[in-house]
């Protein structure tokens, strides 16, 4: 599948990590599904509730249930989360992969020194716990 | 009882896209091993291999978390619903120290290496683990990302502010036609993300400077060196003794080039073996000597294949020693290096503990004035219309240059001829020098002005400058 992310949603992305750096940040993707792709309609800004390490994130299930319905009710889908790496690669570390569910796509974002460089998105392979690449596509306003 | 379990979007490929389904059973246990049972590609997602549900996977009876209950032991009853909510949990490698593991894609992929007992999946995964700077996205630059990033090193980072120029394409193998005018980094990172799309390419687009080589190296393992110039050769050599990083070198010119590792805590740096740069202008530069396009390719090869080794730990490293190749003889010579115990930067006293003024050591900046003895293009074509054949333009290239392109009417004495040939030249006539961009034209106008020679001046941008904006039918080099 490919991702697609509008350009206002990968920078408001790039702004989230980068307001909290050098902790983490973390969100949900919201959209739905067209054809072979994920379009990303809007964010959902979680609250990260790991507070004990700025190296972890935690969306909360209750939060996560609270989302579902009321995305559900929009006739939406949450397609994938997005999250943060301060000063380390935009790809999955093993706690993500470790922590990944099939099928969401996993946008990292990295920053570096506090600003928001590049992003890639992710997904779990069959064979867990390995994450592959996916095709993003940031698409400019039109 | 018949319980529905309501599956969430990601898991809903394990029950046939259905997003609840009917399960009968007494226990919350109970249901859970049915659901497994009917959906068995469900299991691995839920269940770790002890048996136990996986952490970040939440159950809710109706609308509690069983672990508020009585866990998996939960009775159930008619009607209810079982919900399965994910946690959603991450974090950056900081607190990883684990070799990263290789995907089935991946182990096809590096299947060659992996037949190589020196290599192996532990020499793989230190690969796939690995983070290498490249300084420049240029002749050795190419072929040493290319190859790095066909063997899988995890990261790769590529400093470089230029953009791909037709005349990079005769040897700067990672860009292509279609690439031209692209930035070097874009064109660099496209190639190598198709080459092999598992490797993470992180651009550095900038002047490696004092001011930012020791943040940019700072998060590198080793540091391969593809410059071209003596100022960036001594501060990559100096920011990697000051970070205590291997750096793998590598210089070509025409037709020979050489290529060490230098590693100040088990061997010599650069500055062991050169202490003191050549004075500026004593080594041309390829792109005024010129440089065979396949050399960069064996040099830029043998350092992929350095910080290969240095990586898997395989192998007699060119730690203190120096390769020396020469294409013309095909002939590979080594030199021991010995580290200089007098090294001011990794000898017994150093005096050089932060980076410096690298422009400065090296010279450059400190070249007399030239305001007012050059003269432009567009200046020199008018004056010429006016004075005729009185003002002589004297072209100080070589040969084999001239034959590619000449501008008509100047007279050919190449710089190595002119001191021996002044006595063709008319010292009270006006003299215009020029040479490929300028460099040569200044060195002619010293010679001249030295043998008193008055009314000399030299071509801005020589005839690259003249074809551009004079003559645009004329070949350009």
């Amino acid at each position: 599948m490919t991702l697609r992310l509008p350009d206002a949603l990968a920078d408001e992305i790039r702004r989230h990590g980068e307001t909290a750096y050098p902790a983490e940040c973390c969100g949900a993707m919201v959209g739905r599904v067209e054809g072979a792709a994920k379009e990303v309609l809007r964010l959902s800004p979680a609250v990260n509730r790991r507070t004990d390490d700025p190296h972890r994130y935690l969306i909360a299930p209750d939060d996560l249930r609270r989302l579902e319905r009321e995305v559900r009710e929009a006739g939406q889908e949450i397609v994938g989360y997005y999250h943060s790496h301060p000063d380390h690669p935009a790809r999955p570390s093993a706690f993500d992969a470790e922590h990944a569910w099939p099928w969401y796509s996993y946008l990292i974002v990295r920053i570096d020194r506090g600003r928001g460089v590049d992003m890639a998105s992710w997904v779990l392979d069959d064979e867990r716990p390995i994450m592959n690449p996916e095709s993003l596509d940031v698409l400019s306003e039109v | 009882m018949s319980v529905t379990v309501s599956i969430p979007t990601p898991l809903r490929s394990f029950t046939g896209g259905r997003d609840a389904v009917a399960v009968v059973g007494t226990t919350v246990g109970q249901v859970l091993d049915e659901l497994l049972a009917a959906h068995t590609g469900l299991k691995r997602h839920l269940v770790q291999d002890d048996g136990r549900l996986r952490t970040f996977v939440n159950l809710y009876l109706n609308d509690t978390d069983i672990r508020q209950l009585a866990s998996t032991a939960t009775p159930v009853t008619e009607g209810d619903v079982l919900t399965i909510v994910p946690s959603i949990a991450g974090g950056s490698p900081a607190t990883e120290t684990a070799l990263p593991k290789l995907s089935h894609a991946e182990v096809l992929r590096y299947s060659r290496h992996l037949l190589l007992p020196e290599v192996g999946v532990e020499g793989q995964r230190k690969l796939k683990a690995a983070r290498v700077l490249t300084i420049g996205a240029g002749g050795l630059g190419s072929p040493l990302s290319l190859y790095l990033a066909a063997a899988g090193v995890g990261t790769i980072g590529i400093v470089d502010f230029d953009v791909v120029d037709l005349t990079n394409l005769q040897r700067q193998i990672v860009h292509g036609t279609s690439t031209l005018g692209h930035s070097k980094l874009e064109s660099a990172k496209a190639r190598l993300t198709d080459l092999n799309p598992n490797v993470d390419i992180v651009g550095h687009e900038a002047r490696l400077t004092s001011e930012n080589a020791l943040d940019i190296i700072r998060d590198y393992d080793i540091v391969v060196d593809g410059t071209d110039n003596f100022p960036t050769r001594y501060l990559v050599n100096d920011a990697c003794v000051l970070l205590g990083k291997p750096n793998v070198y590598g210089s070509i010119f025409r037709f020979e080039g050489q290529a060490s590792v230098f590693y100040a805590k088990e061997g010599p740096c650069y500055r062991c073996l050169y202490s003191e740069p050549p004075p500026p202008g004593l080594v041309p530069s390829c792109a005024e000597g010129g440089v065979l396009g396949v050399l960069p390719g064996i040099i830029g090869s043998i350092q992929a294949l350095e910080t290969i080794k240095w990586i898997i730990g395989a192998g007699d490293s060119l730690i203190g020693r120096l390769v020396l190749f020469d294409a013309l003889k095909l002939r590979f010579r080594e030199l021991k290096l010995r580290k200089d115990p007098s090294c001011p930067i990794c000898g017994e006293n150093p005096t050089i503990h932060e980076l410096i003024d690298y422009q400065a050591f090296c010279g450059i900046g400190a070249e007399p004035d030239y305001a007012g003895v050059e003269i432009g293009v567009e200046d020199f074509r008018r004056e010429r219309e006016q004075k005729g054949d009185d003002l002589v333009l004297i072209d100080v290239r070589e040969p084999h240059e001239w034959e590619i392109a000449h501008i008509d009417g100047a007279r050919l004495i190449p710089l190595s001829q002119l001191p021996d040939r002044l006595g063709e030249l008319d010292g009270h006539a006006e003299i215009v020098t020029h040479c490929h961009h300028g460099a040569r034209s200044l060195k002619a106008l010293e010679i001249l002005r030295g043998a008193g020679f008055g009314k000399v001046r030299s071509l801005a941008g020589g005839i690259d400058a003249w074809a551009e904006q004079v003559e645009p039918g004329m070949a350009r080099y």
